[in-house]
């Protein structure tokens, strides 16, 4: 399965991949409407200081303790991607008690929000990939 | 070969880990599935969220509808296991019926344990807050103007408070310890969720009990009386090991398992909530009823039952728990001598506990951000050496982790 892979050697910290995720994720087809003044909730969050920066998203782990510990039924596997059902989502929190990457957050309104790859939205493949303007975020199969 | 017969007592979160656990490895084996309550799997934790109106009784199936026909299982509905006999490999019911098994699992959760108390019987509108049923009927009998009394300030009475609070007219919550939810806060940070419980309208009566019912009356070991019209006890639950203790297997608490999650009794295996096993953080045997440990220790059950490979060896005690939208967090264990690492603010609470060059356990109250990483600290038992602890203490992050590690986690590396 195509995953999404993380150089830091080659991440600027541009948060850029930040941007585009919030972006893709909107449901906005206008970047400005979408962020301009906005407080923004991506699902990829980039971490570090001024010498070393990395972006983390979800691994879409093949044995996820997420998908595990969820007491809802709400995040499930779905062709190897981890997806996570807003509707039966009650916001108990257990997937960030458990995931050992701190891959998951919660977005506006504290509903728990994970990469779903862009799969299911506009953008169609990770938007976080296309934006990468240094090649420090990859979308491939290893 | 012989289509393999497996039955699982249980209908649980458990129950489902074990199907999982056997379809990864067994896909046409014959699953029968017995189910005391007349329902499809929910998760029961989530019947609180179902009085507060955050989901409903189709949301909240643990699992969706044609699960049971995907996975091949026959699940008989309102009926219970009466008996085992692990050397014929029979499981009888009560309907009368016997079934046969090559491999069993026992996922028979555990039930509310209310202790004697004068004139409890005389009570009219008596609830436990366990099952879906239990829910549906007092959100039934609850008015705007109910004066409601619960017995237990742990995580199961509190989240009925916060359920109905809101839909009735007042919230009294007593317990005999001088805390809420002694079984994993300390003084300190009890107080600051008591103090947040309070500001939406609940009323504690801590360290103390109640002496002797009236119909409507509850008087108090203090010598306070409390009326109400309806009444909730919550006060704690017991595992139910019946089965396996009749059947000569080994119980201390609770069902003892191993790590593959075997009982003492020749192809029988035991999940979730009716099971204790090792506290990985502490060392120590213990009943650790949790969602992610019962699908887990299901799962694992499922897989060997299947005649695959696997264990589960690193159980801690979890839980993620929210109160009016204040988060609380605690996984692990800690003892009077763990070292501390503490910080507070008004309403954030953050409490890590140390020992051995390990962390052991924490507690968050609010900000509960990446809370993950601390729990994998404590799950996988790294050496706080090894890492830029006095960084991860302050923040979890991957940044406090040496480069090859975030390598192979983010870049696929090795």
């Amino acid at each position: 399965m195509k995953r999404i892979y993380v150089d830091e050697k080659h991440c600027l910290g541009c948060h850029l991949c930040e941007y585009n995720c919030a972006y893709a994720n909107s449901g906005i087809n206008n970047m400005v409407k979408a962020l301009k003044d906005k407080t923004i909730y991506p699902r990829i969050r980039v971490e570090g200081d001024e010498k070393i920066t990395y972006a983390v998203s979800c691994r879409h782990c093949t044995d996820p303790l997420c998908v595990k510990s969820c007491i809802s039924g709400a995040l499930s596997i779905e062709n190897g991607t981890i997806c996570i059902d807003h509707n039966k989502c009650v916001g108990c929190l257990t997937c960030i008690l458990v995931c050992p990457y701190g891959a998951v957050t919660t977005g506006e309104g504290g509903v728990v929000q994970k990469c779903e790859l862009c799969l299911k939205n506009a953008s169609g493949a990770p938007a976080c990939v296309a934006g990468c303007p240094n090649r420090a975020i990859i979308y491939e199969e290893r | 070969m012989d289509v393999k017969k497996y039955v699982i007592i249980g209908n649980g979160t458990a129950a489902i880990g074990c199907i999982e656990g056997i379809r990864s490895v067994d896909a046409t084996g014959k699953i029968t599935v017995i189910s005391s309550e007349n329902r499809h799997v929910y998760c029961r934790p989530l019947i609180s969220y179902l009085l507060e109106g955050k989901t409903d009784t189709e949301k909240m199936k643990y699992r969706p509808d044609d699960f049971y026909e995907k996975n091949d299982c026959n699940v008989l509905y309102g009926k219970r296991a009466i008996s085992l006999n692990s050397e014929d490999k029979t499981v009888a019911m009560d309907d009368g019926e016997t079934l046969c098994f090559d491999s069993l699992c026992v996922a028979s959760g555990s039930s509310p344990f209310v202790p004697p108390m004068e004139g409890m019987d005389k009570v009219e509108k008596r609830f436990s807050f366990m099952t879906l049923d239990d829910a549906l009927s007092l959100e039934k009998a609850i008015t705007p103007d109910s004066r409601v009394l619960i017995i237990g300030a742990g995580l199961i009475g509190l989240k009925c408070a916060e359920g109905i609070s809101g839909k009735v007219g007042s919230i009294t919550v007593c317990d005999l310890a001088e805390r809420v939810l002694s079984s994993i806060l300390d003084n300190e940070c009890a107080a600051v969720v008591q103090k947040h419980l309070e500001a939406h309208g609940i009323t504690f009566m801590l360290g103390n009990s109640v002496s002797k019912f009236d119909d409507e009356t509850a008087y108090m070991k203090n010598g306070e009386d409390i009326h109400f019209d309806i009444l909730v006890t919550a006060v704690g639950v017991r595992p139910n090991i019946a089965l396996i203790k009749e059947a000569g297997g080994a119980c201390g608490r609770a069902i003892t398992v191993s790590e593959k999650m075997k009982t003492s009794c020749d192809d029988i295996y035991a999940a979730g909530d009716c099971t204790e096993s090792v506290d990985v953080s502490s060392g120590s045997v213990k009943v650790m009823a949790l969602m992610p440990n019962a699908y887990m220790q299901g799962h694992c059950a499922g897989v060997n039952m299947a005649g695959g490979e696997s264990v589960f060896d690193n159980a801690i005690p979890m839980n993620s728990i929210g109160f009016f939208g204040v988060h609380i967090m605690s996984a692990g264990s800690h003892t009077d001598d763990s070292e501390i690492y503490e910080e507070t603010k008004d309403g954030s609470v953050k409490k890590l506990f140390m020992k051995d060059g390990m962390l052991t356990g924490f507690v968050l109250i609010g900000d509960v951000d990446k809370a993950g990483i601390y729990t994998d600290m404590i799950r996988s038992r790294k050496s706080i050496s090894e890492i830029d602890f006095d960084m991860l203490k302050k923040k979890p992050s991957l940044y406090a982790f040496d480069e090859e590690y975030r390598g192979k986690i983010l870049g696929g590396v090795g």
